[in-house]
């Protein structure tokens, strides 16, 4: 069992918990994840590690609520405990001797694409941080993105906040003003990774992805979470999450996210109802 | 005066047709007077072969005497000397390769039913006798588990009535790894398992689960900051192995290890589970192993119309036990054997639609002394299918080999060892079990602990100074 130290809310579907995991703080790093279970029956959902106080023993976590598991968590309390909560998982992401980097965010996996900006600033390495969200509502973490980047980008699709748009356009226009990334960093949703890509090859900037796929046991037995990556079967729990954007097979990935899109729609239901009857 | 019927005594089991459609087990166990009866088929020999045969050197007529004389409590005691785990390799050990193959009342009829007199033997004092373990004198001296499966439970249940203070390291969130992830409900009840390790927790030994060794903490610094004096390296099997075929990312289809972890140890058979399966039509499982079986006959109790196991080489050929493969054709599983896949076919969304086979022919033997399968020409037909269970075994699990600076493994990825001891190139750290060998057996893997708690003992005795 492991406590919940500290929940808050980001925006009204995405959470943050701190959870006191002193092992786990000891060694995570920047892009690896945990699996957690909030309960003793509950499925084992992967998440990529926010933050980490290695002094103070905790471990930070950010998700959005899309299913059963995450609205299972997202109703224990702050002082409440998760069941189980394992990791540091995958790989870590490789920052040494980057001396410019552009990080990319969309979404909740803005949550993901802060921890590796921080390292990055942390090593002295120049940041900038472009980051998308649907709308004004959706923002998070903007303050923290400023303590990080040498200059950040919000943007937003309904122009509600920042500028209105998607992350590729100002990506490309800083490529064609000359900014001379070492390496674009982009963490979001599979969509938003695939056009990152698209827009980075021609000028042959090593694009580094985190993906996120589907998961059970997440320490390299169970094999669910298979990417085609250079025409390879690799496993994004252990030889990931990041891999090269170049050679990842964006379409495959999507349709293989998918796959379990009625089943959750049907468990956030069930959970739903379940969660009323509760309140009743 | 023995008993002469030339047959084993049934094994009581639910009917196929209803049994296909549930996750209870499958066979219901001996009752006492079935179990004194089938003991009594036992000869008793003087040499007895049935001994040579179990890879832990139960006392095989020995027990079996007690059960005869209908002594059921002195019949585990004789079997708990050697195994640490009787009620879970009385249901699942391929009895009929060790003891019951060396078994002498097998020559003209069928040998004795070593394995259900174990498993009624192993339930019967589950159910009868209530006192727990006694704690053994500990010794002052720990040794570190990784993996809280049948061979690291072993070495831990051997190390720790010698008193040892044992850790286990399990990665998931619960003990007895493949037992509890792999096999089944039907054929293995959970909780027989969990009460397999609450015996062990009666012994002293700890199990801390949720720790993923080789990236939580690694061995070095068990070792060196834990003072753990020994390691056992039971992480057992890896990674599935897929065929290479095209078609395998589909959305269908599944190593059969996600298939059955889904199913056994997340528990997407029972409602409201939030873990999700696919709901399958038609599934095809590849392979023919104990694994194979296992997935087709989830599958089937899943709802699936037609499951088929498809495999390349022919019936006699099925690596998996005989009882398995029964079960499976009685629950209406079909065997397309003597076929390979070729590829997987997909519709417009990504999910699976049938599946492209090749029949085989079996030539000359290759090395492993089987027939080698070939292609027959042109014999190319479609499988109509929407899910595809890939069951062709794992490769080695990376995390500690690349995280225990010195030590070895083979060009598989396999943990080398010096001999049955266990020892790696490391000093101190042994390994055994899948993590060793590749995928294997429950009981190999058991025997495999067994050997390696007498060598951890014997090498910490000697390191001490004590006699061994």
């Amino acid at each position: 069992m492991f406590k919940i130290v500290k929940k808050r809310e980001l925006n009204p579907t995405v959470t943050e918990m701190v959870i006191e995991a002193p092992l786990i703080a000891k060694k995570a790093k920047a892009g690896q994840f945990i699996i957690v279970r909030a309960g003793e029956d509950s499925a084992r959902i992967p998440l990529t590690i926010a933050h980490y106080d290695r002094e103070a023993g905790t471990v930070g976590i950010i998700f959005q609520v899309v299913g059963g598991g995450t609205m299972e968590l997202n109703a224990l309390k702050e002082g409440d405990y998760v069941h189980d909560f394992v990791g540091p998982l995958g790989k870590a992401t490789e920052i040494e001797r980057l001396k410019n980097v552009c990080v990319v965010g969309g979404g909740v996996g803005c949550a993901i694409a802060l921890p590796v900006a921080q390292a990055l600033k942390e090593q002295g390495t120049r940041v900038t941080g472009i980051v998308g969200f649907r709308n004004k509502d959706l923002v998070i973490l903007e303050d923290e993105f400023r303590a990080c980047c040498d200059e950040l980008i919000i943007m937003s699709d309904d122009g509600s906040y920042g500028r209105q748009g998607v992350v590729t356009v100002p990506l490309e226009e800083k490529i064609k003003a000359g900014a001379d990334f070492d390496e674009v960093i982009a963490i979001g949703p599979l969509v938003m990774m695939k056009f990152v890509v698209k827009t980075t090859k021609p000028y042959n900037i090593k694009t580094v992805v985190s993906m996120n796929p589907i998961m059970v046991d997440g320490t390299g037995m169970c094999g669910g979470c298979r990417l085609t990556v250079g025409g390879k079967t690799k496993f994004a729990c252990v030889d990931g999450p990041d891999f090269d954007g170049f050679e990842v097979d964006f379409d495959e990935a999507m349709k293989r996210g998918a796959m379990y899109r009625d089943a959750e729609a049907a468990d956030r239901e069930a959970e739903c109802n379940l969660l009323k009857k509760e309140v009743e | 005066m023995p008993n002469m019927d030339p047959k084993k005594c049934p094994m009581p089991s639910q009917d196929p047709n209803v049994r296909n459609k549930n996750f209870k087990e499958v066979a219901r166990g001996y009752t006492p007077e079935m179990a004194v009866n089938e003991a009594k088929r036992c000869l008793q020999c003087k040499k007895p072969l049935c001994r040579s045969g179990c890879p832990v050197e139960i006392d095989i007529p020995g027990f079996i005497a007690k059960v005869a004389e209908g002594d059921f409590e002195a019949a585990y005691q004789v079997i708990a000397k050697s195994s640490a785990l009787p009620a879970v390799c009385g249901r699942v050990c391929p009895q009929e390769n060790q003891c019951e193959g060396k078994c002498v009342r097998g020559i003209k009829g069928e040998p004795v039913a070593i394995g259900r007199l174990e498993r009624f033997v192993a339930d019967w004092h589950r159910e009868n006798v209530h006192t727990p373990a006694v704690k053994p004198e500990p010794n002052g001296h720990k040794v570190a588990v990784i993996g809280a499966g049948p061979s690291g439970l072993t070495v831990a249940g051997d190390l720790a009535k010698m008193g040892y203070k044992v850790t286990v390291y399990e990665a998931l969130h619960v003990a007895g790894g493949v037992l509890m992830y792999g096999i089944p409900e039907f054929r293995l009840p959970k909780d027989i398992v969990q009460h397999e390790v609450e015996g062990l927790k009666e012994l002293g030994v700890d199990i801390e689960c949720n720790m993923v060794i080789g990236k939580v903490l690694t061995i070095d610094e068990l070792m060196n900051d834990y003072g753990f004096e020994a390691v056992y390296i039971a992480s057992g099997a890896g990674l599935p192995r897929f065929m290479g075929i095209p078609g395998e990312s589909l959305n269908g289809v599944y190593s059969a290890n996600e298939y059955l972890t889904r199913v056994n140890l997340m528990k997407a058979y029972q409602p409201g589970s939030h873990t999700p399966i696919m709901k399958s039509r038609s599934v095809a499982v590849v392979g023919g192993g104990n694994v194979a079986m296992d997935a087709a006959r989830c599958a089937k109790r899943l709802g699936a119309e037609n499951v088929y196991i498809v495999y390349r080489r022919g019936m006699a050929e099925l690596p998996a036990r005989r009882e398995e493969v029964e079960h499976a054709e009685e629950e209406g599983i079909i065997f397309k054997t003597l076929t390979n896949p070729v590829e997987v076919l997909g519709d417009e969304r990504g999910y699976v639609r049938g599946m492209t086979c090749v029949e085989m022919e079996l030539g000359e033997p290759d090395a492993s002394g089987r027939r080698r399968p070939i292609v027959k020409e042109g014999s190319e037909f479609e499988l109509d299918v929407d899910t595809m269970i890939m069951a062709l075994g794992t490769s080695p699990n990376p995390l500690i080999r690349s995280t225990t600076p010195g030590l070895d493994a083979d060009k598989h990825g396999c943990i080398i060892t010096n001999g049955p001891d266990g020892l790696t190139s490391r000093p101190f750290v042994y390994a055994g079990g899948d993590a060793v060998t590749g995928a294997a057996t429950v009981i190999l893997a058991m025997g495999a602990g067994k050997e390696a708690a007498r060598a951890i003992d014997q090498a910490i005795r000697e390191k001490n100074g004590e006699n061994a």
